[in-house]
């Protein structure tokens, strides 16, 4: 059961017309995206997916359709500086790209680049496909895909990456989405397209930051595929500002042997939701993430991550956890499903969460399916308080219990960074986490 | 510098401590000995202020101030020092990162100047040749992975780093194989000074043939039931816990 279209946000999200003059296919789908829209509303807790993340305060809200002065909007580049992270960038601003801003110039041989406005206006052809559905992986399984439904009506803008087979970025390709305060509280999307061909490799750093405090929504959608062989090394770093509400979606599909790692750090935000699928469709694929969330004040971050094993001897690996202060809620879902005929997959989950205040909150579910055989698969989650021995120990030693509290959940969440070989990056990532932390 | 009087200790609503005195002068090395139960162990986390000791009467005066009415890091601060027993792994918690939180905790807490980072490596490197360990064990996270007689090591060299006038050992010399106990009773005696004074809680007399204290006394059902020099260790290596001082509990034996 979905809340109807009749709430204010979702007759401001279908009010605006759609982008137009793209190719005949597309106008004809974002109309159907949008007809889509209309008639399921946006999804409420009585859809599985939703139940601990209710809409009914953004559901009040409206919000004006696009930025038509991101052209013009001065950002300074210290906005989204990423130390250990130099190369080419893309940077959108309230969902418009701003050439101004990226940096394109240092592309390796078999990268292309370029933002989807672009790429339409040429031949839009090889996006058919990918855009004439709302996502690329997991979409009409389930209800509740509303927000993808109206980022396909709606997105003019975002991310076309294409890696050609066997070819490998250096440096990292880094994606940059800034949502700014602008004259009114505003909705805007991107959708990225990004393809790695057989055997490419390629580092990949995605950001999202505020400029200004004021309420916003973004929806981003972003497909990913690797192809056979192919390597995919990918940072998120959401550290967006208290009134952003940021609805992502990001589908990976692995063909055989294909290897992705991820990395996500979700930190700021009002309302943050983020659905991570991957399909290992390829036999031999793997699948790593490692992820920390940490909501504060009366922040909302949910994670819903997807893995579906499909070919024989997959694997993925899942290290997640979270940190939660003040009044601010946490939600986890890891669901696994290990298909007929995956056999000899191999599937670990663990989500390990903290909680700083007594009115904070973290929801975790791991969800287990296996239909094959000779399977490996270990899934876990806690919620608890920081180890009182630890706390004693440090404090034996003259540490405040402030710091020492502070201290230990800094290695709690460090932890996920571990493995992630950019030194400069992983110092810079572990001082926003500990900035994150109460004083 | 520390004087026990009639010290009452309760954990888990067990009295375990039933009478304790005890007095300890600056420079002065005090084993404390005594059978399982005794509440040796009580005593040392008592003095450090551990959450669930529960003091239900006596005083502890340190240096002319109420120790119990401070907490664990300001007792740090004054300048006590707990080695455990067992020293608790912390991963993701850098070792050297970890001792110059401590030490600068501690000298904020005193009024004193905080170390930089190169003061704290100097003096870091300086304490590592006396104490003859390895600067390996800086890079690690504290006690993660380390060995049983690695973990006492570290416990020495953050008193030596640490430098506290009252340093209490907890069964430090347990689970320690010959050549170990020997690195950690030099580390002690190293240490040794006439404004220090130590505290060694142990089961066994062995660690006393390394490091040889000034009193011995034995502790049994709660309170010191007989004090003397060290030739009562031998005693009591002889001749075990049975017969010693007038209240012994039943079944306390080495």
């Amino acid at each position: 059961m979905n809340q109807p279209a009749s709430l204010p946000l979702a007759e401001s999200l279908l009010a605006a017309p759609l982008p137009a003059g793209g190719p005949a296919w597309l106008d004809a789908a974002r109309r159907e995206h949008r007809a889509a829209f209309a008639a399921g509303g946006l999804p409420d807790t009585r859809i599985e997916a939703w139940k601990y993340t209710a809409l009914r305060g953004l559901a009040q809200r409206r919000f004006a359709d696009g930025d038509a002065a991101a052209a013009a909007r001065g950002v300074d580049v210290a906005a989204f500086a990423l130390p250990g992270v130099e190369g080419p960038r893309l940077v959108f601003v309230n969902g418009v790209f701003r050439a101004d801003l990226s940096a394109l110039e240092a592309l390796p041989a078999g990268v292309s680049l370029q933002p989807l406005s672009q790429a339409l206006r040429g031949d839009a052809e090889p996006l058919r496909f990918a855009l004439s559905r709302p996502a690329l992986v997991g979409h009409g399984r389930e209800a509740g895909d509303a927000f993808a439904q109206i980022n396909a009506a709606r997105a003019a803008d975002g991310v076309v990456l294409r890696v050609a087979a066997h070819a490998k970025s250096i440096a990292p390709v880094r994606l940059v989405f800034v949502g700014a305060a602008a004259d009114a509280e505003l909705a805007w999307h991107a959708r990225n397209v990004i393809e790695l061909g057989e055997g490419a490799e390629l580092d990949l750093v995605e950001q999202h930051v505020s400029l200004g405090e004021q309420a916003q929504l973004a929806t981003l959608v972003s497909d990913i595929e690797l192809g056979d062989h192919a390597r995919l090394r990918h940072v998120v770093v959401q550290d967006a500002a208290a009134g952003a509400n940021l609805i992502r979606r990001s589908g990976l599909r692995l063909h055989a042997r294909a290897q992705a790692t991820l990395h996500v750090l979700e930190l700021g935000g009002a309302l943050v939701r983020h659905d991570l699928r991957a399909e290992l469709v390829g036999d031999g694929a793997q699948f790593h993430t490692r992820g920390v969330f940490m909501p504060h004040g009366r922040q909302h971050i949910d994670t819903q991550l997807a893995i579906r094993h499909q070919a024989l001897d997959t694997t993925s690996s899942s290290h997640w956890r979270g940190v939660a202060g003040d009044r601010a809620r946490g939600v986890f879902r890891g669901a696994i499903v290990v298909a007929p005929g995956a056999d000899g997959s191999d599937a670990n989950l663990s989500n390990k969460n903290l909680l700083l205040s007594p009115a904070a909150e973290i929801d975790t579910k791991p969800e287990l399916e296996i239909y094959a055989d000779e399977v490996k698969a270990a899934h876990g989650a806690t919620v608890g308080q920081l180890d009182e021995r630890s706390l004693f120990y440090l404090r034996s030693r003259g540490i405040p219990l402030g710091e020492a509290r502070a201290l230990l959940t800094a290695a709690f969440c460090r932890a996920m960074l571990d493995d992630l070989p950019n030194a400069v990056l992983r110092e810079h990532l572990s001082g926003l986490l500990i900035a994150q932390l109460p004083a | 510098m520390l004087k026990i009087e009639n010290l009452h200790a309760r954990v888990e609503g067990k009295e375990i401590l039933k009478g304790l005195s005890l007095t300890v002068n600056a420079g002065e090395v005090h084993a404390i000995m005594g059978p399982n139960g005794a509440g040796k162990s009580t005593l040392g986390n008592v003095l450090s202020g551990r959450e669930g000791y529960e003091v239900t009467a006596g005083t502890v005066t340190y240096n002319g101030i109420d120790l119990l009415a401070l907490e664990p890091e300001a007792r740090a601060a004054a300048g006590v020092f707990l080695a455990f027993q067992y020293p608790v792994e912390i991963p993701g918690v850098n070792n050297t990162y970890f001792l110059r939180a401590a030490l600068n905790a501690q000298r904020k807490r005193r009024g004193e100047k905080e170390l930089d980072s190169m003061q704290f490596l100097k003096l870091v490197r300086e304490k590592l040749k006396v104490m003859q360990i390895s600067d390996e064990l800086l890079h690690r996270a504290v006690n993660e992975g380390f060995s049983g007689g690695e973990k006492k090591r570290n416990e020495i060299f953050q008193m030596a780093v640490l430098e506290p006038q009252l340093a209490i050992l907890d069964e430090t010399d347990s689970g320690l194989d010959i050549d170990a106990l020997k690195q950690v009773a030099q580390g002690v005696n190293t240490l040794r000074s006439p404004d220090r004074a130590f505290l060694m809680i142990t089961h066994y007399q062995r660690l006393l043939d390394y490091v040889v204290p000034d009193f011995v006394h034995v502790l049994a059902g709660g309170r010191i039931v007989e004090s003397g020099d060290k030739s009562l260790a031998l005693k009591l290596e002889q001749h075990g816990y049975a017969g010693i001082g007038e209240s012994r509990p039943a079944g306390a034996v080495a």
